[in-house]
């Protein structure tokens, strides 16, 4: 019999403690893939969040270094600078990277640091059980606007990866989502061009994963892939901001 | 708010204490354990229970700075946090307590990282042990919901106008649901007066605030930082005092339980004063002259109320919920040495570390650690500290 499917082999055999229906895992695995597909568990160093993907290590069978919420992107540029033959990604959630962590993001991005962020966007603080992040949407409740975020009181939602894609460091930037099997391979292959940009010393790379949320938006694991395609897509449009490999072909 | 008793996690009753003390601004970042406080109060913010400005910022560091301008106008102001949040808004925190701005803080007692933990130690308050905030420690939800309003009196009374954080343990107290006796709001009304600040930065009467310090002018601002803070003590005893006649609940700097006629005492601060308090009763039915002395202000440190309660007694038990790495003993034993040190009738002090991380002190390791340390006091092992319950 023909092996055609199985758990890639940097990803350990335990169970995830995220909630039913939650894109985390998706993404995970899709990264378990691509480190085994390119050969890349010896050589890649992983660089987790706080918030829900805190417990990450317990997942990856690669090398861990935990951050302090928001500090990603400069941990990570220790270690790329001191050690330039290594693969470093951050794995960073929408308070970790748009809020607490915007400064050192930027920066990093700024300076061209040849790193790559994996910036998984749910709208909303996961683990804290569900206050307003800056992603959240207007009109969107949470338990911290608790009939709608306004743009008045509470502004609007804030789209770093735009902002980025602005950046001269900024090499590869682009936004995709989980909510279909065609968009999830998608992913796949964003975050593949990603580590190749970053092992071509290119510069920054960042690729942010719209995800759902069941838990704190409040819907069943099926209805959050449609509010997920209906409400966050719209808010936050697919599609590539920058890729400089492209412009290279162009010229 | 009407005077009633009712049965309510001590984060909401702590958010209805903030809503009631009708506060202006309250700016906060989520944290475990304090998000049901701030959520609460964004609720009743959004609800128009309470008109204030409930600002959702991106960090704790953020959060502290919103703090600082909202009270430099003159708003009264509140926020929350805890651990990892404490140390990143710890800049901020140190220049409120300098720039005399009267911010209030639910600190829900967290041990920092690493390892990353979210449950309960002081690890985190004793970071910022020597930043000029005065620190109340309570012991259950009551004492968590009064001493909102009490620290929101210290805090603005002309003659203290520092912050103030209201240590109660993460877990321990934030997520418990107890009975909670609510003041209603004429009561607090009278209590606490609106908040006037005086030297507020207006263009009328200009004052300048957080300044640069030239070396012939830090020593002396630093000199009347700890002038406030020394000079606070009696306001906070009258604030403590008169919210005992209004409302027959009474606190104290140092406070004790059955130690007039004992020989040693265990010495505590916030949550655990309770188990101590039962464990005692037991260890004297079985003969034992055991007392409790529970410190509820931190800062300042009741130098002379702790040694009224101690001198005399042969030893004391000092149980510390933080380790001070390479230091002589824990942080509050480390003190309470001090503060006894050459004192005529100075109990010897035997120091545990116990509880790190939320681990669980029962009432039987209450017993023991009690038991142990009267008998290593007994054998003159006072150095260093013990580590309760260290496994391998």
């Amino acid at each position: 019999m023909k092996t055609i499917y199985t758990r890639p082999k940097c990803l350990k055999p335990a169970p995830f403690h995220y909630c039913p229906g939650c894109g985390h895992s998706i993404i995970h695995r899709l990264m378990c893939e691509l480190i085994d597909e390119m050969d890349l568990q010896g050589r890649i160093i992983g660089i987790p969040p706080a918030g829900c993907a805190v417990l990450a290590y317990n997942y990856f069978d690669i090398d861990i270094c935990e951050s302090a919420h928001g500090r990603g992107c400069a941990i990570a540029t220790g270690m790329k600078r001191a050690r330039p033959d290594k693969i470093i990604f951050t794995y960073q959630g929408d308070g970790d990277m748009a809020a607490i962590g915007t400064a050192e993001t930027l920066h990093a991005a700024n300076r061209g640091e040849k790193i790559t962020s994996i910036f998984v966007n749910n709208a909303v603080y996961g683990m804290t059980g569900g206050q307003m992040a800056p992603t959240t949407m207007l009109g969107q409740k949470t338990s911290t606007s608790p009939y709608g975020r306004r743009p008045d009181v509470e502004g609007y939602p804030l789209k770093i990866t735009d902002l980025i894609g602005t950046l001269p460091g900024a090499a590869y930037v682009t936004r995709t989502s989980v909510a279909t099997p065609a968009k999830i391979l998608a992913t796949k292959k964003a975050i593949r061009k990603a580590f190749e940009v970053q092992m071509a010393g290119l510069g920054y790379s960042l690729v942010e994963v719209l995800s759902p949320c069941p838990t704190n938006w409040k819907v069943s694991p099926k209805d959050s892939f449609i509010y997920l395609e209906e409400k966050m897509e719209k808010e936050y449009p697919l599609g590539v901001m920058k890729d400089i490999t492209t412009k290279k072909k162009d010229s | 708010m009407a005077k009633v008793r009712k049965g309510i996690e001590v984060s909401i009753a702590m958010a209805d204490a903030v809503a009631q003390a009708n506060v202006d601004v309250i700016a906060a970042y989520p944290i475990t354990p304090q998000t049901h406080i701030v959520e609460h109060l964004a609720e009743i913010v959004a609800n128009g229970e309470l008109d204030a400005e409930f600002v959702p910022v991106d960090s704790e560091h953020s959060a502290m700075s919103v703090c600082c301008g909202s009270a430099a106008v003159g708003a009264r102001t509140f926020t929350s946090t805890s651990s990892q949040g404490l140390a990143l808004m710890a800049e901020i925190f140190i220049i409120s307590a300098a720039m005399r701005l009267p911010i209030v803080m639910a600190l829900a007692n967290r041990s920092l990282s690493s390892p990353l933990s979210i449950w309960n130690d002081h690890t985190d308050t004793m970071l910022v042990r020597d930043a000029g905030w005065i620190h109340i420690f309570v012991e259950n939800g009551q004492e968590s919901y009064d001493n909102i309003f009490t620290a929101f009196r210290i805090a603005e009374d002309p003659e203290v106008m520092l912050p103030v954080a209201v240590n109660f343990d993460g877990f321990i107290l934030t997520h418990m649901i107890e009975p909670i006796e609510y003041e209603d709001d004429e009561t607090i009304a009278a209590y606490l007066p609106k908040f006037q600040m005086k030297n507020t930065l207006h263009p009328d009467h200009p004052v300048s605030m957080g300044c640069f310090g030239m070396p012939e002018i830090y020593t002396e601002a630093q000199m009347q930082r700890e002038s406030a803070i020394r000079e606070s003590y009696p306001v906070i005893l009258k604030a403590w005092d008169e919210w005992g006649k209004l409302t027959g609940r009474h606190y104290r700097p140092v406070e004790t339980y059955r130690t007039e006629d004992a020989d040693y005492c265990i010495v505590t601060m916030g949550s655990y004063g309770e188990t101590a308090m039962e464990v005692v009763d037991s260890l004297r039915q079985e003969g034992e002259k055991v007392g409790v002395v529970k410190i509820r202000l931190w800062r300042p440190f009741p130098n002379e109320e702790f040694c009224r309660a101690v001198l005399g007694k042969k030893s004391l038990v000092v149980l510390d919920r933080a380790i001070s790495f390479g230091g002589p003993g824990g942080p509050v034993a480390s003190e309470l040495r001090s503060a006894l040190y050459q004192k005529e009738g100075a109990p010897v002090i035997v120091n545990t570390v116990a509880g790190l991380a939320g681990r669980d002190v029962s009432r039987n390791d209450f017993r023991k650690i009690i038991l142990e340390g009267k008998a290593k006091a007994q054998r003159g092992e006072t150095e260093g500290f013990d580590l309760y319950g260290l496994r391998g």
